[in-house]
Parts: structure tokens; C-alpha cells; sequence
């Protein structure tokens, strides 16, 4: 375990960590107009970030992404949900509300009738949520498997 | 004695399974005002093209609450069981 895989595996999986990247933040993004969301788009760049550590030695990627900023990734993902979700009542509203929804500001837009437009800026807290979900769960799992890397090292040098 | 009435039992209740499956047509009597309200209503109402989203975010965002704070507690439980413990005076707790 404390060796890393061959250069070649080493190569692809650097490479291929910033299309996923692109690809789960897509997912995120467009949670509210194409089928995924934010635990979707989450778990692809927790993919991204396994693939990573388990390409590579556990010290490179440590050295390169720290344990904390995922934990942080976490926490501030699940203080954005429920802050958004909270941020209704101050204003008026119940919990929950979608309160931005067609107001004309951030994601205000109104949305028309019918077959998907694709417009971006529509649904209100829907995307917010979405984001704060997708940085919870891309945080929580990799920091599952940082977690179980780190377990059998320490196990395997005999602790 | 004791099998006889485990496959007494287990007769009778696969009997009635087979019973319920085989005579009761699935998906009748039809109960679908909640999903053509959402049809209906969801893209005015919340905004959102992608109707699964507003329901999972919007209309039933409790559930979602529920789930992120599965995942939150799940984390700290692997994070509890996998941590690493330099010496073995570490175990000793206070």
C-alpha cells in the first residue's frame, strides 16, 4: 500500500481528475434543468478525488490536498443548506420557501411554460441547494476513503 | 413439531403473497393527483425545468435535509472508527 501504482496509471489519473471535475460541477450546476443534481454531480468529483488517492502515494496526495479543507467542504455544505433553507423566515416566508423564484435577482428569472428552455438563471434557491449538497457530499465521500487509506496504512505498519 | 409449524407458517404466508400479487392488478385503483399537480404546477410554482429536482429540493425538502444529515453522521462515524492513534496510551481515555 505504501508503494504507488506505475507511471502510466499515475499520468491517466491526473489527467483524467479535471475532466471529471468539469463534468461533476456540470452535473451540479444544471441540477435544476437536466436529470442530476448535487448528490449526483457530488459523488462524480468524490470519484475524482478517489481515483486520485488511490493512484497515488497517501503522502503526495496530502501533500497536494489536505484532510482539513475536505472536512470544511462538508461542514460549510451542510451550513449553506440549511442557511438557505432558514434565510426564508427572516424574510417572511416559511422554512423552505422558495423565495428567490421569479424576484428578478439571483436565479430569479421567470421560467416559461412548457418544453425546457435551458435558461440558467431560473428556479430560485433550487440551484443554491443544489451547490451546497454537491460540495457536502463531494467532501463526505472522499474524506470516507481518506479515512479507510489512512486506516490500513497505520494497520499495515503495524501501528 | 417445530419445522412442521415453520413450514405451516411459511406456506400460509407465501400462499397469501402469491394470492395478493396474482389478483390484484398493479397500479389500481389509480391515486395520481399528487403527480399531475406536481406535472402541472411544479415548473410555475418552483421554477425549475427538471421536475424530480423540484420535488427532491422544493416540495419534499425535508427528505433532503434528512438525507445530507445521514451522510454528515455517516462521515463522523467512519471518522471515529478509523482514527489513527500514534501510541497505546492513546486508547486510555480520561
Amino acid at each position: 500500500m505504501s508503494d504507488c501504482m506505475s507511471k502510466l496509471v499515475r499520468t491517466t489519473a491526473d489527467v483524467m481528475f479535471l475532466f471529471i471535475t468539469v463534468f461533476g460541477f456540470y452535473i451540479v450546476l444544471h441540477g435544476h434543468l437536466t436529470p442530476g443534481g448535487g448528490f449526483q454531480g457530488g459523488a462524480i468529483v468524490a470519484g475524482g478525488f478517489i481515483l486520485l488517492i488511490v493512484a497515488n502515494r497517501l503522502e503526495d496526495f496530502l501533500k497536494w490536498f489536505q484532510k482539513r479543507s475536505f472536512q470544511s467542504c462538508e461542514v460549510s455544505g451542510l451550513v449553506l443548506f440549511i442557511g438557505t433553507a432558514l434565510a426564508a423566515i427572516p424574510l417572511g416566508y416559511i422554512f423552505f420557501k422558495n423565495f428567490l423564484n421569479g424576484a428578478g435577482g439571483l436565479f430569479g428569472q421567470a421560467v416559461p411554460f412548457g418544453i425546457n428552455s435551458g435558461i440558467l438563471n431560473t428556479a430560485g434557491t433550487i440551484p443554491i441547494m443544489n451547490i451546497a449538497v454537491g460540495i457536502e457530499v463531494l467532501g463526505g465521500l472522499s474524506i470516507i476513503v481518506l479515512y479507510m487509506t489512512s486506516g490500513i496504512r497505520s494497520h499495515e505498519e503495524g501501528e | 413439531m417445530r419445522s412442521l409449524a415453520v413450514w405451516f407458517t411459511l406456506v400460509i404466508l407465501g400462499i397469501g403473497l402469491l394470492f395478493t400479487a396474482v389478483t390484484i392488478p398493479f397500479g389500481s385503483p389509480a391515486m395520481s393527483d399528487m403527480d399531475d399537480y406536481f406535472i402541472a404546477h411544479g415548473q410555475e410554482q418552483t421554477g425549475a425545468n427538471n421536475i424530480v429536482t423540484s420535488i427532491v429540493f422544493d416540495f419534499r425538502g425535508f427528505d433532503t435535509i434528512g438525507e445530507a444529515s445521514v451522510l454528515f453522521t455517516a462521515v463522523f462515524g467512519v471518522s471515529v472508527l478509523f482514527r489513527v492513534r500514534k501510541k497505546e496510551e492513546d486508547y486510555e481515555y480520561e
